[in-house]
């Protein structure tokens, strides 16, 4: 079984924005194509279908050629930066770029361009990846559905009325979209895995401190992580590669050994899963879940056991409460952060007319840099952390975070990995869940839990659900720095996924044409 | 469970230097309602025994060695600020602020 999953016939597949990119890197490693042809080819293509996905909030096509004509350079000289050097890449609008303006999806920082690179970003020009721009995401990475960014929402390329999950919507679009081979979202409480979810894409988050938060615009401190993105899981394992490892720049960064995820993604490809055993998360699953996820899920764990795992149940139960809990803790760490932006070093200033008090300037900035969305979390935040709520609220929600902590560590003793679906439904319409906060947040009922224990876990597309047609993805979770169970069940999983269809998964996506 | 009111919701805003319309407390103190509504089921966790957690991994300081190294120069510094005088942030006024 091969190892790498092209998409031999998907949309502009006879082109190179159809192949995936261990593909890309292997045509450029060899001199079939150069850096600069795949870059331009997917240039050509964000320009073409953009107006339809809106995917992107910054392209920088002559920074870009620039980067891909350095890597052809290196390449030519016999010294390429990496195993990814000259593939293109989005880069979700959240980590600070010096030579592209960084917004966070947000009014307040409009126009801004950083003083420092983030660590993500200095690595991934280190190893010669071409950063083709910054995706749209919602603002300061609140939100499941990119309708929270102020510069408009991205739409799903399965579906351009649905949304394509958030808050890295732009990331995933533009993977599902064949606009870039990788992107790089971060995950909170799921903004890497359920946009990957509900586009048919692969998305990591990694063991917290694995990737460096240096650069990170922050949200929640303690539960925000970055990680790699692409539509295959080998492809998500080469970028993890480029990006993880300890940073003496964030005190959070855990120094140890990088897990060798894109050996375990190569291994796992031969699809023997023989001594593995898979624990199935009781407490996800069942009422409340769309039809069509349930099968999907229930057809995937069928297929990990195909392949040798040996898979059982395991109740983790506290998890119902992890969406309580992660809905004061990661307010409360907002509300704290967000008050940097205050209208005096750096972003909007609204209302200086020389009559105006500092904290009326500070008011009437934030009242207009912000959406409605983060005023609710920076509001929610306040009031958890006001005396007299404080214990009954934050400090509790602290407390079930630990017993969420001890389900992991128990059922991790029983089982090398856990799988869950990804989201309770496929990806809803635009406008569907706007005006009703609750329901929004329902959507990252099954991922929150490994942002509150720290634990790694990735979303891999397990096909298509029978009433909408739309992807869903089947959520892996592996303990804290075993980063590599992931890939390796993911990869198994996958390659027998493609083996039972006559076609691939993201051969499927209409094809996009702009009027 | 709780009931959020308008005149908090104000108040709030207010402690988080939030401007906020008329309308949108009425908007804000609905929503802010039944998400606590809804998330204060944590508290029908029994956990008086059980330790908090702040943070997934397990982090005390980090120090590095004490020695000078380039920060941001003055003019990186100033780049983005929406308003500079004399190589400063200038600030709207701070004194003989009105409560």
């Amino acid at each position: 079984m091969s190892s790498t999953t092209s998409v031999p016939d998907g949309p502009g597949s006879t082109e190179l924005t159809g192949l995936a990119a261990s593909e890309l890197a292997a045509k450029i490693a060899a001199g079939e194509v150069s850096a600069v042809e795949v870059t331009r080819a997917h240039l050509d293509r964000i320009e073409a279908i953009e107006p339809a996905v809106h995917a992107f909030l910054h392209v920088d096509r002559e920074a870009a050629l620039d980067a891909a004509r350095r890597a052809d350079e290196q390449r030519a000289n016999g010294t390429p930066a990496s195993p990814l050097a000259g593939v293109p890449l989005a880069l979700k609008d959240v980590l600070t770029t010096t030579d592209m303006p960084t917004t966070c999806g947000s009014r307040m920082l409009e126009g801004w361009t950083p003083p420092y690179d983030s660590t993500v970003a200095a690595r991934l020009r280190d190893a010669g990846v071409v950063v083709l721009g910054k995706t749209n995401m919602d603002e300061f990475a609140m939100g499941s559905s990119t309708e929270n960014s102020a510069f408009g929402p991205t739409r799903n390329p399965w579906d351009t009325d649905r949304i394509p999950g958030g808050s890295g919507g732009g990331s995933s679009a533009a993977l599902a979209a064949f606009e870039a081979p990788l992107a790089i979202g971060t995950d909170t409480g799921g903004s890497i895995r359920q946009p990957a979810a509900v586009t048919g894409t692969v998305g990591v988050k990694p063991t917290y401190g694995g990737v460096s938060r240096y650069g990170l615009v922050a949200f929640s401190s303690s539960l925000d992580q970055a990680g790699p993105c692409g539509r295959t899981v080998l492809d998500a394992a080469m970028l993890h590669e480029v990006i993880a490892g300890h940073d003496p720049m964030d005190s959070t960064s855990v120094n140890a050994p990088v897990p060798k995820v894109t050996a375990a993604a190569r291994e796992g490809a031969d699809g023997d899963l023989r001594g593995v055993r898979v624990g199935v998360v009781r407490e996800f699953g069942g009422e409340g879940y769309q039809q069509g996820v349930r099968d999907s899920f229930r057809t995937a764990v069928d297929t990990l056991t195909s392949l040798g795992a040996e898979v059982v149940e395991v109740s983790c139960p506290h998890f119902e409460y992890a969406l309580g809990a992660y809905y004061l803790i990661a307010p409360s760490e907002c509300s704290s952060n967000l008050a940097r932006f205050d209208a005096m070093r750096y972003g909007l200033r609204v209302g200086d007319d020389g009559t105006r008090s500092t904290e009326e300037v500070m008011s009437l900035t934030r009242e207009q840099g912000f959406g409605p969305e983060v005023k609710r979390r920076i509001m929610l935040g306040t009031y958890a952390l006001s005396s007299g709520y404080y214990d009954a609220y934050y400090g509790q929600a602290q407390k079930v975070r630990t017993l969420i902590t001890r389900d992991f560590e128990a059922a991790f003793g029983q089982v090398d990995v856990l799988v869950s679906p990804t989201t309770p439904t496929t990806a809803f319409r635009i406008g569907e869940r706007v005006d009703d906060p609750m329901a929004m947040y329902r959507a990252d009922l099954c991922t929150i839990p490994s942002n509150l224990a720290g634990n790694a876990a990735m979303s891999v597309p397990s096909g298509l659900s029978a009433e909408d047609g739309m992807p869903v993805g089947l959520q892996i979770m592996a303990p804290a720095m075993a980063d590599d169970r992931l890939y390796r069940v993911g990869a198994a999983y996958e390659a027998a996924r493609d083996a039972a269809s006559e076609v691939s998964l993201l051969d499927r996506v209409p094809r996009l044409e702009v009027a | 469970m709780s009931t959020i009111s308008r005149d908090e919701v104000a108040h709030l805003a207010g402690l988080a230097r939030l401007a906020v319309s008329e309308d949108e407390l009425d908007t804000f103190a609905g929503q802010l309602d039944v998400i606590l509504d809804s998330v204060a089921r944590v508290g029908e966790v029994a956990a008086d025994e059980i330790p908090p957690t702040s943070h997934a991994v397990p982090v005390t300081n980090v120090f590095r060695t004490d020695e000078v190294r380039d920060g941001l120069s003055r003019g990186e510094a100033l780049a983005g600020a929406p308003a500079t005088e004399e190589n400063r942030f200038r600030v709207p006024r701070i004194l003989n602020e009105e409560a």
